[in-house]
């Protein structure tokens, strides 16, 4: 899961599968078929409208809200689960309660459920009407059908990338390293500062990154909870499919390509930021 | 077939037609062995509010054809917003029939993808449209807001719940009855209207994509005040969650003509011309026209209409052709991209 593993894994020699020529072709093959040429196409689309159709698309005030929701509310999403994911992680590793394997195994929950499940049931509980919705009403806090209830949602199908890239790297990190901090004369908080986090960092930005890269595209479950109104709570998913039933198909091709550019630019942050981490925690 | 394995690895949408496949084969083998004639399955592709009605429809006319001609027929229906399926049938889903929201879904089928020709609206009686529908409010019981009309959706407070008319072609419909009231008070005019329908959408708090997800968030989670609602849709509102609504017949709204259509590509690929021309024909009969005004749409046939007259309010209705030009027009000028619906929204 984390770089420091792959890295390791590298230095070693090929390990046991044979053959560099043919687990190359089939990685590249598989690749192309099943990432490179839709993604190519998508890439193709747009230019039916001119690049001054794609400049006037990306640029429409509506579609700029809608960016701003989808990534902003997915950056908020990956925070939380950031430091939400973390802690149940550490809950699990660290301590043993009754009902921790049962614990650990709900965690995986939002990965199995069917998202428009997942966005029903949310909605159900958040409406005004509903549990929680109405305890939060009463204290004057809209969340079904804002766009706060776009960051539930995708706070909750984002928290299990967390703890699982977080979970099995805080197994490893060596309790005597923290002990020895400690016979050092290390604080609580020093311990957990400059020994433990700096380990499980990279581990923790490669489970956000992948929790905001699935939040950014999430579709299923949060159209139920958003309340979908244009400039306010209208995801750019969303504006995909409608500019499709509009029969646009290079428009929402056009927006498609739009949020894949920023999106890979982030990743690549990120993945730069989670090497540059790696590799300051080991020299 | 190369159609076919194509929209099946684009889309797993049509389980339908899957599942109907091995048991068309193995019916067939059967069936072959006794002498009589192969059980067949239509697809009808229609919008949102229309399950329960096709449902009955459909069961009628199985039992119909059975008594006729022997054969087994099954009908396979698929709803959803109108403009999405229509989007699905260009893109390949093979509907024999498509039974949609509004005329506009059905020419962008002859235009896009030229599945059946363009004189289609005028291949079947009145404008291929065996029912009519129209537009109503649907309030809370006991009609709290005391609201009478459209002019009061727009009072300080009042939440209004409708989908996205980009989207459904039923908000289509309640966002032009709107415009129509606006457009027809003293002194009324298309700026006026404008700022009225703006003013509208103001008080929109939820946008759903299709007229079945607005009755849900109104009726069940219980939000907004007012619901625009298919009449159909209101009358099944309080069937379905008890008597909790009022009806409120606004003093104008649109003629909503939602219209039936052969797609004869795909009758002629499957061979099912006849069965599936039967089946639009059938739409018009005493037996479903009876069945049309038990799910609350206005029947096209005398009887039919006299028999349930009394359920549905006499009030003015404009149509799409007098007040907007027709739905060619109505679709460029308000729901295109550029058009008055995306002026509205901006704030």
């Amino acid at each position: 899961m984390t770089l420091a593993n792959v890295r390791a894994g590298r230095r070693r020699q090929a390990g046991v599968l044979p053959g560099f020529r043919l687990s190359m072709a089939i990685t590249l093959t598989w690749l192309s078929v099943i990432v490179l040429i839709p993604l190519a196409a998508l890439a193709i689309r747009p230019w039916e409208l001119g690049l001054d159709g794609v400049w006037r698309t990306l640029t429409d005030e509506r579609v700029v809200a809608a960016f701003r929701l989808s990534f902003g509310a997915a950056a908020v999403a990956a925070a939380a689960d950031a430091v939400l994911g973390l802690i149940v992680a550490w809950a699990i590793v660290r301590y043993r309660f009754p009902g921790r394997r049962l614990l650990d195994a709900l965690v995986d929950l939002p990965f199995a459920l069917p998202t428009a499940v997942a966005g029903i049931a949310l909605t159900a509980i958040y409406a005004p009407d509903g549990p929680l919705g109405a305890l939060l009403a009463h204290v004057g806090v809209k969340t079904a059908y804002s766009p706060l209830g776009v960051v539930i949602a995708l706070t909750f199908i984002g928290l299990p990338f967390v703890v699982r890239a977080v979970q099995p790297v805080l197994e490893e990190v060596d309790r005597e390293v923290e002990e020895a901090a400690r016979t050092l004369g290390a604080s609580d908080y020093q311990r957990i500062v400059r020994v433990v986090l700096p380990a499980i960092l990279p581990a923790i930005l490669a489970g956000v990154g992948l929790a905001f890269a699935r939040a950014v595209g999430e579709y299923g479950s949060v159209i139920f909870i958003a309340g979908n109104l244009p400039m306010v709570s209208e995801i750019a998913p969303l504006l995909i499919v409608i500019k499709l039933e509009q029969y646009n198909y290079a428009g929402a091709a056009a927006v498609g390509l739009g949020m894949l550019v920023i999106s890979f630019a982030i990743l690549l942050v990120l993945n730069l930021l989670q090497t540059w981490l790696t590799r300051r925690s080991r020299g | 077939m190369t159609d076919d394995t194509r929209h099946l690895s684009r889309r797993g949408l049509l389980a339908a037609a899957t599942l109907a496949a091995p048991a068309a084969l193995a019916g067939g083998s059967l069936a072959m062995a006794q002498g009589a004639p192969k059980p067949m399955t239509l697809l009808n592709v229609s919008y949102d509010p229309t399950r329960e009605l096709y449902k009955e429809i459909n069961a009628a006319y199985a039992k119909f054809w059975k008594d006729r001609t022997g054969q087994a027929l099954t009908i396979q229906q698929s709803h959803g917003g109108s403009g999405k399926q229509a989007r699905s049938v260009i893109d390949g889903l093979q509907a024999d029939v498509v039974t949609l929201a509004l005329a506009y879904d059905i020419d962008e089928i002859a235009r896009k993808a030229k599945l059946l020709p363009a004189n289609w609206q005028s291949r079947l009686p009145q404008n291929s449209t065996p029912y009519t529908s129209t537009i109503v409010l649907l309030v809370r019981k006991g009609n709290p807001w005391k609201i009478r009309d459209w002019g009061d959706l727009v009072k300080p407070g009042i939440e209004v719940i409708t989908p996205n008319p980009k989207t459904s072609g039923g908000a289509r419909w309640n966002y032009l009855a709107a415009w129509a009231w606006a457009l027809k008070q003293p002194g009324g005019n298309p700026a006026k209207a404008e700022a009225f329908v703006k003013e509208l959408f103001q008080h929109v708090p939820v946008l759903d994509t299709g007229a079945r997800g607005s009755t849900t968030t109104f009726a069940q989670r219980g939000l907004g005040d007012v619901l625009l609602a298919w009449e159909n849709e209101a009358y099944l509102s309080n069937e379905e969650f008890g008597p909790k609504f009022d009806i409120v017949y606004p003093s104008l709204s649109i003629l909503a003509e939602p219209p039936v259509a052969l797609v004869d590509k795909v009758v002629d690929r499957k061979k099912t011309r006849t069965i599936a021309e039967g089946y639009l024909n059938f739409l018009y009969s005493p037996l479903a026209q009876d069945l049309i005004g038990k799910h609350h749409y206005r029947p096209r046939n005398a009887q039919a209409a006299a028999k349930y007259a009394g359920k549905f309010r006499n009030i003015p209705l404009v149509t799409i052709d007098d007040t907007f030009g027709g739905w060619t027009r109505a679709q460029k000028t308000h729901f295109a991209d550029g058009g008055v619906f995306d002026r509205i929204i901006r704030r």
